[in-house]
């Protein structure tokens, strides 16, 4: 008997249950006509950025193509009068990408970022791949102020050696003698 | 020789104008199952071809037409062509005795509204629905597969244990009614509909029913988390869409025959009477897609359980009272 009416209660509940949820109304956002704002930080699109001043910031390490789980980032580097460097030629196959953002954690110059912008799935998957001319943005990404080469240990006409940020001044080390 | 003309077509145009019925109401079914499942599961459901997905079954028949037509190498070519057509025939040809309304007099002539009435129009709809299951059991085992064997088996041993419990159930219909036509059974409702003299007959009727037409929770013939889905798991395009199509007549085809046994008939106030046995259909349909939406599958012992050990006595011990009540009174 009281199993019965535990069976009875159940169905009732279950019957309750998926009853209600018709009057919930569908919890569906409608994609093409509905675009939900994405967190800032979600992975799709990569993008390759510039300095506050406007200049390249990826200088060729190949850092990021050795990060890449997948292999679909090359690139060839050169070097340019002033002794800077930068890429050639950079391409990311995004047909291979998996958004994974191992990139943009190997990148020290915080050249290369991922945009929330993913809406750009092909039929053609040549047309998957991005040149650099593709990748290159105008604008300093997530990180307006980073200069790599503010930090970097390398002297230059502006900045000479221990004028980087947070560097010290070059110790004369004959003066630390006893 | 005219006389005879007329007969016959009058009698085509019925058939005709049943399949059209039943055929579109089969296509929108599909759409009302896909909505309706979609809003209990707080979804939306098909929205996109025209307003409402209004267009959802044309463009479903459009993609099964279109489809490749896959027969597998190992399979019983004659019988797995022969197969999904028993299953929609079936289903199609039990709306032959289903009684659409009140007799109609046109020019003098009185027009039955249904296509045939037979004096034993019950034993018919069971003759059909036991055909029903070599659709499913040639099916399975021309296929050549382990799966839709294995399909095919547990619908044949399900459908037959059920479709006992499914004939008892109606026994106390036909005592009350005094005949096996399904005329003459809509009206003996004409003061009551026999769902309030008979609710447990109801109840073992409905869920007989439900596992006849192999639905959830009933639907371990088909099975898609187990079986791959079941006896029809090598049929592909428009073969496919023919068993697709046989379940949803099928659905039709309870709906109607609950409607009959029931709910009444056509019978109902204010409403021209096929009006109203279409929607007593449609309520049918949806309380079977509430249960979809709502139960898990039986195990398979739970399944024969329910059948042998619950809904056969119940309807055994159900004639017996009602015997005894009509013989009290």
């Amino acid at each position: 008997m009281k199993e019965l009416f535990l069976v009875v209660h159940s169905l009732c509940t279950g019957f309750y249950t998926t009853l209600k949820h018709i009057f919930r109304g569908p919890a569906t956002e409608l994609y093409p006509e509905y675009k939900r704002p994405l967190p800032a930080r979600s992975r799709a699109r990569i993008i390759l950025t510039v300095d506050p001043d406007g200049r390249e910031r990826c200088v060729a390490c190949y850092l990021c193509s050795a990060a890449c789980p997948v292999d679909c980032i090359s690139m060839q580097a050169a070097e340019n009068p002033e002794g800077r460097r930068y890429a050639a030629w950079f391409r990311i196959n995004f047909g291979r990408c998996i958004y994974c953002g191992l990139c943009e954690e190997a990148c020290p110059t915080a050249a290369i970022q991922l945009t929330p912008s993913f809406e750009h799935a092909d039929r053609d998957i040549l047309k998957m791949v991005a040149e650099k001319e593709d990748l290159q943005v105008d604008h300093c990404g997530k990180d307006p102020n980073y200069n790599f080469y503010h930090h970097a240990g390398v002297a230059d006409a502006i900045r000479p050696k221990g004028g980087h940020v947070n560097e010290s001044p070059p110790v004369n080390v004959r003066t630390n003698m006893p | 020789m005219g006389l005879w003309l007329t007969g016959y077509a009058i009698l085509m145009i019925k058939i005709a104008v049943i399949l059209t019925g039943v055929l579109l109401l089969a296509a929108y079914l599909v759409l009302l199952e896909r909505k309706l499942l979609g809003r209990f599961q707080a979804r939306i459901g098909p929205n996109r071809t025209g307003i409402f997905g209004l267009l959802q079954p044309v463009s479903d028949g459009i993609k099964l037409l279109t489809k490749e037509d896959v027969i597998p190498q190992g399979a019983h070519r004659r019988i797995f062509l022969f197969a999904p057509a028993v299953v929609a025939a079936t289903a199609l040809l039990t709306f032959a005795v289903v009684p659409m309304g009140p007799d109609l007099h046109l020019g003098g002539r009185k027009i039955p509204m249904v296509v045939t009435d037979m004096n034993v129009g019950l034993l018919y709809v069971f003759a059909m629905a036991s055909l029903s299951v070599y659709g499913v059991v040639l099916g399975g085992w021309a296929s050549d597969s382990k799966y839709a064997m294995l399909g095919s088996i547990r619908g044949a041993a399900q459908m037959i244990s059920y479709e006992l419990a499914l004939g008892l159930s109606i026994v106390p219909v036909v005592m009350l009614a005094g005949s096996l036509s399904l005329v003459d059974i809509v009206d003996a409702q004409a003061g009551r509909p026999f769902i309030l003299v008979q609710p447990l007959a109801f109840v073992i009727f409905f869920l007989s029913a439900m596992a006849e037409s192999k639905r959830i929770p009933f639907d371990l013939p088909e099975a898609e988390a187990e079986l791959g889905s079941g006896y029809h798991t090598e049929y592909s395009g428009m073969r496919f869409g023919m068993f697709f199509l046989g379940e949803y007549v099928q659905m039709q085809v309870l709906g109607a025959l609950t409607a009959v046994f029931f709910l009444g008939g056509w019978r109902g106030p204010l409403l021209p009477a096929p009006l109203w046995l279409l929607v007593k259909i449609v309520l049918v349909v949806t309380a079977m897609i509430w249960i979809r939406a709502t139960l898990p599958r039986f195990r398979y012992d739970q399944l024969m359980g329910l059948g042998w050990k619950f809904l056969i006595p119940a309807a055994l011990i159900n004639i017996v009272i009602t015997g005894f009540v009509m013989v009290g009174i």
